[in-house]
């Protein structure tokens, strides 16, 4: 081989070492490291997965925020679509933006009584802001209440015919 | 009256940017010397508009003018004048006009300092500056004009973010701007070398001082935004990985990249064409920075908007600009010889792998940054991902670069020889696994590999760099005085910006493994002990600010032997017209530990607040590596030598 020819091949499998070598690391850390994000409705219908980290988002359903006692920081809430709510629980401090009635994304895990322990609340710092997966959500959720009252209606009337 | 002249003045300076992007370029292309003329006075007459239509903004700003929407939306008549001015890029429209502004000064800037340089390349680049222009200035007058007006008036404005509210981000986004923007004029040049088909070693020697300028630029905004985060936010993190960090951060690796890959370029002749498609990559990064954060796609604290307007235009200028540039390169770059000549143990394939490195390190950000909004927009189902992702990631990558950067000094263009750099660099090795190994554990009396790894490789690079001070500076025949003033202020800001890695990766390592970070219930009277000192509540007062309402902590803190080493006063602050509540931490800096505390929230009414109370060591290594960084990047950008070989090309000129 030249020394042109192998100061080539030393930059082709220089690259391609590098190359390949992040992308595995990436891919590894990639599936290791997506958070799913799953609505209250989703939640209620069992479609998100148990013990396993995963964003939950919605409003903090008003009146539903309580202390456990006077000493520790950990509190309970509902995060609701309008349709479903699911109770959160958060040791620690709440963003400052965390309000009943503000749309919130958490970062945690369901567990097996149904309740989603928080290891994280984010709360964005724009009293107008929603996040969009919330906003969807309430779509969603909005849509489904319609609709269940569309068919409690129309369940209604033809019993109604019958009469 | 004045929004009206600020429009006009956009107005005008649209016109002259169309000019400024067209005739100096056909005038180069035609051989018309007037036309080829015109570029230099366009691009000042560009600067002197844009000025004009910045500092209206700031008066109307400073009279309060609520008849202008962007103004009732991000100010107050409450609020402090200093905020009332940094108000002017604290919204969507503003940071527009500032990134534009910024072009236009780069634009002047090199009619300024290119006086040497052969005129139908600056002409060319000129021009090419004039055309990113005017894609921003019809992205401001269609989509984002800040002097649009409010009709009726409001009788008092919305108010600036709080968050905004802070010295920090007053001069936050100007230096990132200016870094941001500045990787336009490589990209300039870049391309009016490529037009013009003359891509030898000299047009990398001009661009040089200009990146280095840029990239030192953006070392100190991005610096300035991670300090900003962490005493503001109230987390006590420095960086998060979060979407709008990451959209400044990769233009800041690839430009890295391509910082080193011109030195190549201009010493050796070697890497022309991927030095080309260096600069073009990195410009493009600056610009889907900007397309991430002002298109609102990104679910962050930073998309003021979402207009889809907005985001349609800024891609459609995006694929313009990348495609076209591109297409020019593809068209262009056969042509591009092949240079200098080196073996595989040499300063250009130590480069070559950083290049690698710094670029696949792009890459993975890049990925980690666009895979959810990729999968949301296929409707794939909405993801983010996490900070872990990039942490594991990143931390192989910047391991072996580090320790590279240890023989970046001695290892010799050309040719080299692995003995002979294994036995120069042999002392500094040793001292390195010694000291950097028992270095955790001397300090902390604990250690873990990832940390003695980091922190040998910290030592490592700094032992290198101050040996090759040295063993140079003692070379020649003077003392060592005359010896160090020999020195070239490039191989001083090489010493700098690798030295300031060294002390970042030093607080970064340390910081990440012997932080203390308690979220604790206190009312007046409670202690907490964190990471070796005691933190003790004192009281709570309720003041009165000058747009906020505050509730302040007085907070007492001991080290081990019961003395008082710090007095802080964490607040916790309502604005008021917008009834935000805002966390002002409190930090006792030091050079070798960070005390902060912040206040959460109230508990149950009564006297006992939610309370973060944070031991942080090192943290503060994170800035000042940053800063050695930026300095570096400064010495590279204005070393003599520039203006020395600018000098001998004109004569040259003169002469022929």
């Amino acid at each position: 081989m030249t020394p042109k020819r192998k100061k080539r091949l030393l930059l082709v499998l220089v690259i391609v070492a590098g190359v390949s070598g992040a992308a595995t690391l990436m891919m590894k850390a990639l599936n290791e490291n997506i958070n799913l994000f799953y609505s209250p409705t989703q939640v209620a219908a069992g479609e998100a997965p148990l013990n396993h980290t995963f964003r939950l988002g919605g409003l903090v359903e008003s009146g539903s925020l309580k202390r456990d006692g006077d000493e520790g920081l950990t509190v309970h809430f509902d995060v609701t679509d309008q349709a479903e709510s699911v109770t959160v629980a958060y040791t620690g401090i709440l963003p400052d933006l965390f309000r009943e009635g503000q749309g919130i994304v958490t970062l945690g895990k369901l567990n097996s009584s149904g309740l989603f322990v928080a290891d994280e609340v984010l709360a964005k710092h724009d009293e107008n802001y929603m996040p969009p997966e919330v906003a969807e959500a309430l779509e969603a959720g909005h849509k489904k209440g319609i609709e269940e009252m569309k068919a409690t209606q129309g369940t209604e009337q033809a019993t109604g015919e019958k009469g | 009256m004045i929004p009206e002249l600020g429009n006009f003045a956009l107005m005008v300076a649209l016109a002259v940017t169309v000019i400024q992007a067209t005739l100096p370029l056909i005038g180069t292309q035609r051989g018309i010397a007037n036309w080829m003329a015109l570029a230099r006075p366009a691009a000042q007459a560009q600067f002197f508009f844009l000025s004009m239509a910045i500092i209206l903004l700031g008066i109307s700003f400073v009279q309060d003018d609520f008849s202008v929407r962007y103004i009732a939306t991000n100010s107050n008549s409450q609020l402090p004048l200093i905020y009332k001015i940094s108000a002017i890029w604290g919204g969507h429209e503003g940071s527009l006009l500032l990134w534009t502004f910024m072009l236009s000064l780069w634009g002047a800037a090199v009619t300024w300092f290119s006086k040497s340089l052969p005129a139908p390349l600056t002409s060319r680049a000129i021009a090419v500056l004039g055309l990113v222009g005017i894609g921003f200035l019809l992205f401001l007058l269609l989509t984002s004009n800040p002097f649009d007006r409010l009709i009726p008036a409001a009788l008092d404005g919305r108010d600036l973010n709080p968050l905004l509210q802070d010295p920090g981000l007053a001069i936050h986004p100007p230096m990132l701007y200016m870094g941001y923007v500045g990787f336009a004029v490589p990209f300039a040049f870049v391309v009016a070398a490529l037009i013009g088909g003359h891509l030898d070693a000299t047009w990398a020697r001009w661009s040089r001082p200009w990146t280095a300028a840029a990239w030192a630029f953006l070392s100190l905004g991005i610096g300035l935004g991670s300090w900003w985060a962490y005493y503001e936010l109230g987390w006590g993190g420095w960086w998060f990985w979060d979407p709008v960090e990451n959209a400044s951060f990769m233009p800041w690796l690839m430009g890295t990249a391509l910082l080193h890959s011109l030195a190549v370029t201009e010493k050796r002749g070697a890497f022309k064409v991927w030095t080309v498609l260096l600069a073009i990559f990195t410009f493009s990064l600056s610009l889907l920075g900007t397309f991430l954060v002002r298109s609102g796609v990104l679910v962050s604290v930073h998309a003021f908007a979402a207009d889809p307007s907005r985001g349609v235009f800024i891609l459609m200028f995006l694929g313009v600009v990348i495609g076209g540039s591109l297409a020019l390169y593809v068209w262009r770059a056969p042509a591009i010889r092949g240079g200098g000549q080196f073996e595989s143990t040499s300063r250009e394939t130590l480069l070559l792998i950083n290049n690698v490195l710094l670029v696949v390190a792009t890459l993975t950000v890049l990925i980690g940054t666009l895979y959810p909004l990729i999968l949301d927009a296929l409707e794939m189902g909405k993801i983010s991902v996490g900070p872990p992702y990039f942490d594991s990631v990143f931390v192989p990558i910047m391991l072996p670069m580090s320790f590279l950067m240890g023989i970046s000094a001695v290892i010799r263009w050309k040719a080299d020889r692995l003995s002979r750099i294994v036995q120069v660099q042999r002392p500094a090795l040793i001292a390195a696994l010694i000291i950097g190994g028992a270095l955790p554990y001397l300090i902390f009396s604990e250690t873990s590999i990832q940390l003695s790894l980091s922190a040998i490789v910290a030592v490592w690079i700094l032992i290198t760099m101050i040996q090759d001070f040295i063993s140079r500076s003692t070379r020649g025949k003077g003392n060592f005085l005359q010896g160090a003033r020999s020195l070239s202020r490039s191989h001083y800001a090489m010493l700098a910006a690798h030295a300031g890695m060294g002390v970042f990766i030093l607080g970064v390592a340390f910081t990440t493994a012997f932080s203390v970070e308690k979220d604790v219930r206190m009312e007046p009277g409670s202690r907490v002990d964190a990471g070796g000192y005691t933190f003790q509540l004192d009281g709570l007062v309720e003041k009165q600010g000058p747009n906020y309402v505050t509730t302040e902590g007085l907070v007492y803190v001991y080290d081990k032997n019961d003395q008082q080493v710090a007095t802080l006063h964490p607040e916790k602050r309502i604005y008021t017209v917008q009834n935000m509540p805002m966390t002002e931490a409190s930090i006792d800096e030091g050079l070798f530990r960070d005390l902060y505390v912040a206040m959460g929230e109230p508990i149950n009414n009564s006297n006992a607040w939610a309370m973060r109370v944070y031991y942080k060591p090192f943290i503060q290594w994170i800035w000042m590596g940053v800063l050695l960084m930026a300095i570096g990047g400064g010495l590279a950008a204005t070393d003599p030598r520039y203006r020395r070989v600018a000098r001998r090309a004109r004569k040259g000129q003169e002469k022929s």
